[in-house]
């Protein structure tokens, strides 16, 4: 059984969506959803424990071996990675129940957890397979879900972003696809390790270089690196609350994980660099994802899309991590991925009970929501200081690594630049602050969100203080993950 | 008990109070038992530290406690030494006093939402302690931030617009200076120095030169915005809005001396006197400490509320600290830190004074003041005590003080230093025996629609004390020299 685990890991909540189907009720469909994501959090669990003990899993599917079969391969960056994913699903669905209630008919609510089990399923997929082919399909299965799931928007805008989104995404997986076909064709194998082996010897090749510069630009529209985010803005605010919730916290980092896998594992850390200045162009669009984005998300009238545009700025610095081009910059991009799945779950998570009392996250609705519902406010305000990067929360310990690596290279620019970033993020967490406990609300009544939506809000945000105090499990797994990736292909 | 137990429990007491508080909420009267009973306790557990640190040796040489490690290189970490006694000493002494005087204020004015307050009172003392006993500058900066948090509530208690208002100003100034300028001095500092303890002789030296330090330096004293330096002052005028034993024992002492207090230990310990004389343009901080001296007496010498008048005598009376930490002669620093307790036993004695007289009379202004010598002569004389020691008349505290900073500024002839302390001694007197001359000399104008006394008595008797205490500070002035002295690495 548990040398089945990195199968099981995804097929789990892959077969239990159309039985999600079959169920036909929302409770009864939500329960099962439920146990599903749980499991998959208790195996991505034993998976991590699993590699800290034996090291690399590696799992022919169905017995076929690596040439031939299809290869799942879990290593630390994958496991780590499969944690943070399914640690998030379980943590959203938990609060989905009661959040999708005003926002999705009840017909639809089995559906909206099918399409989310699919979603998971995908995103599993894709951080644990070692083979590129099956990336790709992954990558459809979980892109076609989050396009219906976007879609199940109350406002009508959420058709148009999710076809806007759609229209990107398929572009973004066609030029995937292209750069797989290419890869394929010059080496003979869809393998990663073989990928791996075989592409050094084959550095100086035109096809190898398309291959790449595909793969590089289909990645980063699908993890919305500036200036090819402008789907996600839309996507984040028209999206049912969960769905952003959701997406937010992983659908973006699983992005991230595969702009590292593709650079590191698959080509080597030499090879970009010989041809391309690719560190240079992470470092500039990283550097003007996190001004632009900040800039834009301090005039946005809506909450919800303002976080989205902070995310588009948050992952501008994960981006920066990969261009510092050390390992302690790339160990830094990992730890902003788990720490920004934790903020920006937590925050989207309680916009959500704003939602969900008041119909929409425009800013107005926060006047006075201090005094109205002061623990969602709260969990704003701690993933507000966590994003911004203040001692004690997690935002801190990946700023703090980031400026590290800045400064081991003795970029004193960049640092400065970095720091700049935050204070931006101050005026839009501030704007934020001000209108909640400083004005004054409207005389509606309203009270604090219900316990099944405020409890998972409430462990992200501990969660949030509790990683930036004991640093110990996230900095162990990206420092040994960042090792090994150096470590590998120097 | 040990006194590594003693340090730990200092933390853990008030924040198990602050719990305990919250639980008794129903039962006014057990409640104030409890906050009284936690403030002993603690004071208890400080004065348990500060025998171990008197004592000297091994003994205050193993207070140190590391209680969790963030990241390799970085640690919460507790530890004692003479400045950092002084000011728990100071700010878990006053706390006693000023819960008898609370009790006394909130029950006379009937005010709301007690049990919150007596709540985010005392977790505001658990920062002031963790700012206190912190062993390296990012345990400072955690609770420095805990101090921000806490306090907020307190000053918006009213919960009217004026009270939001100047929240707002509280905890934008607070939290932009100390996440806008102090974090990224600290990550500079750990940068180039490799660490964040608190060393004798400084961190810096030989790790960062040139102009790097002075803008380093600067970065420092205007990102610690709890001193408040002119322009980032506003906040503390603006804290004038929560109620008079919040002003008293937070804005007078713990919150504005958790400023001073850091910006002294950044001086000492960070970055070293010796380091500190060679930085090029050094004395650009104390001429914006001198500055703000100035122009805040001049400010206060302008206001007609009480309460805002005080406010800015304590931005003109901080910067006294702060310059007299960066004059950097050893009686300078002796000067600074026994100003730190002088400044706070006589404005708390001012706050509760301003305090009282707003329980009995409803005034708040202080063109009102006319006579009301005769009406509430303890809580006047208290008040003219408390005026003479921020102008530096002996038998006060001020006057040591004030004595120690002179003679340093004479060390290094800094006939700057001299004209301002001149300058706003007379200022002072400007603003504040006016007040004295109203008090006694004049008759009231109106009788006032009910005839008062005298403020109810666990507030008199606060008052005595801390007048008291004003003058204890200038007669037992000797011992208090003595063993700060070891800050300066002189033994004893």
């Amino acid at each position: 059984m548990l040398s089945h685990l990195p199968i099981l890991q995804v097929i789990v909540p892959l077969l239990a969506a159309p039985a999600c189907l079959l169920l036909d009720r929302a409770r009864a469909a939500w329960l099962f959803a439920c146990m599903a994501s749980l499991v998959s959090v208790v195996i991505s669990g034993l998976l991590v424990f699993q590699v800290h003990q034996f090291g690399v899993l590696s799992y022919s599917l169905g017995g076929w071996d690596a040439p031939w079969g299809i290869e799942y391969r879990i290593d630390l960056l994958s496991a780590y990675v499969l944690l943070i994913v399914s640690g998030i699903g379980a943590l959203m669905i938990l609060a989905a129940n009661t959040a999708i209630r005003i926002e999705i008919p009840p017909e639809r609510q089995p559906l909206f957890y099918v399409l989310y089990l699919l979603c998971l399923a995908g995103l599993l997929g894709i951080v644990a397979t070692g083979d590129i082919f099956n990336v790709f399909v992954f990558l459809e299965i979980s892109s076609l879900a989050t396009y219906a799931l976007i879609a199940q928007g109350q406002d009508r805008r959420a058709l148009w972003a999710a076809y806007q989104y759609l229209i990107v995404g398929t572009i973004g997986a066609t030029f995937i696809l292209i750069g797989i076909g290419f890869l394929y064709s010059l080496t003979g194998t869809l393998n990663m390790q073989d990928l791996s082996n075989r592409l050094p010897q084959l550095e100086n090749s035109a096809t190898a270089f398309t291959a790449f510069a595909f793969l590089m630009v289909g990645v980063c529209l699908k993890l919305a690196l500036f200036p090819l985010h402008l789907w996600l803005p839309n996507a984040y605010a028209y999206a049912p609350s969960i769905v952003t919730a959701f997406l937010a916290a992983t659908a973006t980092k699983v992005a991230v994980y595969l702009l590292i896998r593709f650079h590191f594992s698959v080509f080597g850390v030499g090879f970009a660099a010989s041809v391309l200045p690719l560190h240079s162009i992470f470092l500039a669009l990283g550097l003007a994802g996190v001004f632009v984005a900040s800039l834009v998300a301090i005039q946005q009238p809506n909450v919800k899309r303002l976080f989205a545009y902070s995310s588009v700025a948050q992952i501008g610095y994960m981006i920066i991590g990969i261009g510092i081009g050390s390992a302690t910059g790339l160990q830094a991009t990992l730890l902003h991925l788990f720490n920004h799945a934790l903020m920006k779950g937590a925050l989207f998570l309680a916009l959500a009970a704003v939602v969900f009392r008041f119909g929409s996250a425009d800013i107005r609705h926060f006047a006075g929501l201090g005094q109205r519902m002061p623990w969602t406010m709260a969990v704003i305000v701690i993933g507000g200081l966590s994003l911004i990067g203040v001692p004690g929360t997690v935002g801190f310990i990946s700023k703090w690594y980031l400026v590290l690596a800045a400064f081991e290279r003795d970029w004193w620019p960049l640092i400065i630049a970095v720091l700049l970033g935050s204070l931006l993020a101050v005026i839009y967490i501030w704007r934020l602050v001000e209108v909640a406990y400083f004005w004054k609300g409207e005389d509606e009544v309203c009270r604090e969100a219900p316990l099944s939506l405020l409890i998972p809000t409430a462990i992200l945000a501990l969660a949030n203080i509790y990683f930036g105090i004991d640093t110990r499990l996230p900095v162990y797994l990206s420092d040994s993950a960042a090792q090994m990736l150096f470590g590998v292909s120097p | 008990m040990t006194a590594i137990l003693a340090l730990q429990l200092t933390l853990i007491v008030p924040l198990c109070g602050a719990l305990l508080i919250a639980l008794c909420g129903r039962w006014p009267n057990l409640r104030e038992a409890v906050t009284l009973s936690t403030a002993g306790l603690l004071f208890y557990l400080v004065i348990q530290v500060f025998g171990a640190v008197e004592r000297g040796g091994d003994e205050a040489a193993a207070l140190y406690v590391e209680l969790w490690q963030i990241l390799p290189g970085l640690h919460i970490a507790l530890h004692s030494e003479p400045l950092s006694i002084l000011f728990a000493l100071v700010a878990s002494g006053l706390w006693i006093v000023t819960s008898v005087y609370s009790i006394g204020y909130m029950r006379a004015n009937q005010e709301k939402r007690q049990t919150q307050f007596y709540v985010c009172f005392a977790v505001a003392i658990f920062g002031a302690m963790g700012v206190a006993f912190a062993a390296n500058l990012l345990t400072l900066f955690l609770f420095y931030e805990i101090l921000t948090l806490s306090t907020y509530p307190l000053v918006a208690h009213k919960g009217d617009d004026k009270a939001r208002a100047g929240a707002r100003t509280y905890l934008g100034i607070l939290l932009a200076t100390s996440i806008g300028l102090f974090l990224p001095a600290m990550m500079w500092t750990y940068f180039v120095a490799g660490t964040l303890d608190f060393r004798p002789g400084g961190i810096l030296d030989g790790n960062i030169g040139g102009i790097g330090a002075t803008i380093l330096l600067l970065m420092f004293m205007f990102g610690i915005g709890k001193a408040a330096l002119i322009p980032v002052h506003r906040w503390l005028p603006a804290a004038m809005v929560a109620p008079t034993p919040v002003s008293a024992l937070l804005h007078a002492v713990a919150v504005v001396k958790a400023g001073v207090f850091t910006i002294a230990k950044v001086v000492i310990y960070i970055f070293g006197l010796d380091f500190l004389v060679d930085v090029p343009h050094e004395v650009v901080a104390v001429y914006i400490a001198g500055f703000t001296i100035v122009v805040a007496s001049i400010l206060a010498l302008r206001q007609t509320n009480i309460k805002r008048m005080l406010a800015y005598s304590t931005v003109s009376q901080l910067s006294y600290i702060v310059l007299a930490v960066l004059v950097l002669t050893p009686l300078s620093e002796i000067g600074a830190i026994v100003h730190i307790v002088a400044h706070a036993v006589a404005k708390i004695t001012l706050f509760f004074a301003a305090g009282a007289i707003y329980i009995a009379s409803k005034k708040t202004e202080i063109n009102q003041l006319d006579g009301i010598g005769f009406r509430m002569p303890i809580t006047m004389g208290a008040f003219a005590i408390a005026a003479l020691s921020m102008i530096g008349v002996p038998p006060t505290g001020g006057f040591v003080s004030k004595w120690y900073m002179i003679a340093g500024a004479f060390q290094i002839d800094s006939y700057f230093v001299l004209i301002v302390l001149t300058l706003s001694t007379g200022l002072n007197a400007a603003y504040f025996l006016p007040i004295i001359f109203r008090a006694y000399f004049r008759k009231e104008s109106v009788a006032p629609p009910k005839p008062h006394g005298e403020a109810p008595l666990p507030m008199v008797g606060a008052i005595c004390v801390t007048a008291l205490l004003t003058l204890l500070v200038f007669f037992l002035n000797g011992p208090l020299v003595a063993f700060e002295m070891a800050v300066l690495g002189v033994p004893r």
